[in-house]
């Protein structure tokens, strides 16, 4: 039992050692997407700044900072969430592009394991990314963290993370079922989880229809809950209300994530999508 | 582990009778058009009732135009592709039912190298190596020895593939299919495109892949030669069916003499240069 685990972990490390393999050799396009996700971040932070001469009201120093640390913590817990969605659903496109889904499709691995490994990869590659662009950041923009509370923060990441990657695994499915435009549906269900999620305002402010969709989010309750804790300095107890649907919505989505996926591997291998040229 | 469950396997494999190494039985396998409206068009028959059986040890080269379904046919045994009827059993094991342990027994290599464009060869086969249970320390030596082999060069091996000649990408696609020292290889046009003296490095190593690994080798081509020199029975595909089986000097005897290009003739009413012009826009 243990054993087989052991070997499982090692078959999962091999897509961690190529994905760090390909950022290596995909260099430059990382810092473009490094510098991308720091301008984009830093822009929402002036806007932040630029509130009161903006709206033409008071400038209160505490209340911008607010403003900014809430804007800051929406769009970098959305870069963190957007690229765990981004990898893990371009697994699929991304082989079909190489060449090689043939060859990793053919290999002795059990799916589970394969995303397994891919879930591995895009956490190490996320984490990497929004902490590289929060430090960016508060190089630019005074960022005030004295009343947050670092673990449950980490906690709610984590509990995030591990939510986002079964809607991630169920949208990498399109590009399987789709070998034309998944990708394109991929990205949009992405925008969509991105305007209902309240990474930039809350989502009381939300057309009623669209408050449904973000009851159904996992992001909505992890930003909601990142906001608690990083600005209010809410501990675990107090970030629960958050915490749990995350954790329910990861609970429902990641066994039905694989379920799809595995639903649409063997559909694709009988109406033989499963090539590299779709 | 994956490797003691493979070895385990090979030695169980050892100890039984002659049980063929791929059975296929009266396998089919139809697509339909991709831009039909719903209820119109017909399915094109890929693979129209093929039944054949492969020995352990054999080279079995499979014959056919552009379209005559030996792509599709590789594809349904390397599991990429489940047939609509009929049964496919590797080594006695169900390709369906027992897919993992199948896929620990086969390797394919196709008309593409398809690789990580931008990893070197090392990197590459150093990951392919690990996805079949074989860890680093012991795939990187392995892999150095089989590119030498080959006639890659040490210092190309850690160069990204995408700069390396079509010849060499393959060699090195055959490289990754040996690294995993695969009991039944199937080689769906391993050397269409390649120069003359690649194509016989390939030919080479395949015959030498299977007097001194063992392996069972399936191999597709629309190179005459190439079959008659490596095939220890060829089968020949026409529109999805196989119409004929048997050695080269069999086939000939049984279909009026002459070359292979001959019995080819005889058995599809074309010569094989035509039949691949008028027939590539079957699917494969």
């Amino acid at each position: 039992m243990i054993a087989n685990v052991g070997a499982q972990l090692g078959l999962a490390y091999a897509f961690v050692e190529r994905e760090i393999a390909l950022s290596k050799r995909y260099w430059a396009w990382e810092i473009v997407w490094l510098v991308y996700g720091i301008v984009t971040s830093l822009s929402v932070a002036y806007i932040g700044l630029a509130a009161p001469t903006i709206t033409g009201g008071s400038a209160d120093t505490a209340a911008v900072s607010r403003l900014v640390l809430y804007l800051l913590v929406g769009t970098i817990t959305w870069r963190f969430l957007g690229l765990i969605f981004e990898q893990m659903a371009e697994t699929i496109a991304w082989e079909r592009w190489e060449g090689t889904i043939e060859y990793t499709f053919m290999a002795p691995v059990p799916r589970v394991t394969h995303l397994l490994g891919m879930c591995g990869a895009t956490l190490v590659r996320a984490l990497g990314f929004s902490v590289a662009i929060l430090a960016a950041v508060a190089l630019f923009v005074p960022v005030d963290l004295s009343h947050a509370n670092a673990l449950a923060a980490a906690v709610l990441l984590v509990v995030g993370a591990v939510a986002f990657v079964g809607l991630a695994i169920a949208s990498a499915v399109f590009p399987l079922l789709w070998t034309e435009k998944g990708l394109q549906m991929a990205y949009i269900v992405q925008a969509v989880v991105l305007l209902v999620s309240g990474v930039y305002y809350p989502t009381t402010i939300l057309p009623d229809w669209m408050q449904i969709l973000s009851f159904i989010s996992p992001a909505t309750y992890v930003i909601r809950g990142m906001r608690d804790a990083l600005l209010d300095g809410a501990d675990l107890a107090a970030v629960w209300p958050n915490l749990w649907p995350a954790l329910l919505v990861g609970a429902i989505s990641i066994p039905l994530g694989l379920r799809v996926f595995l639903w649409a591997e063997r559909h694709a291998k009988r109406t033989g999508r499963l090539k590299r040229s779709g | 582990m994956a490797i003691q469950v493979r070895e385990v396997k090979r030695a169980e494999l050892k100890t039984r009778g002659p049980a063929a190494a791929l059975a296929a039985s009266d396998v089919r396998k139809a697509f339909r058009p991709a831009k039909v409206v719903r209820g119109s068009g017909t399915a094109v028959r890929a693979v129209d009732g093929v039944s054949l059986s492969v020995w352990r040890g054999e080279i079995y080269g499979l014959l056919g135009a552009n379209g005559s379904g030996k792509s599709t046919l590789i594809r349904l045994f390397s599991t990429l592709l489940t047939p609509d009827a009929g049964e496919v059993r590797v080594f006695g094991l169900d390709i369906d039912r027992d897919e993992l342990a199948v896929k620990r027994l086969i390797n394919r290599v196709s008309v593409e190298a398809s690789f990580f464009k931008k990893l070197s060869a090392m990197e590459n086969l150093v990951y392919a190596g690990r996805l079949y249970g074989v860890a680093p320390d012991e795939s990187r030596p392995k892999i150095v020895s089989i590119l030498r082999r080959l006639g890659i060069e040490d210092a190309r091996m850690k160069e990204p593939l995408e700069t390396l000649s079509r010849g060499m990408q393959q060699k090195v696609a055959i490289a990754r299919a040996f690294l995993s020292t695969p009991m039944l290889l199937l080689l769906d046009e391993p050397t269409t495109g390649l120069d003359v003296r690649s194509k016989r490095e390939v030919q080479t190593f395949v015959r030498d892949l299977r007097d001194e690994h063992d392996a069972t080798i399936v191999l597709t081509t629309h190179d005459l030669d190439e079959a008659a020199r490596l095939a220890d029975r060829i089968g020949i595909l026409h529109q999805g069916r196989l119409v004929a089986e048997g050695t080269a000097e069999e086939l000939a005897a049984r279909h009026g003499g002459g070359t292979l290009e001959d019995v080819f003739m005889t058995l599809t009413g074309r010569r094989l240069d035509d039949a691949d012009a008028t027939d590539a826009e079957r699917p494969t």
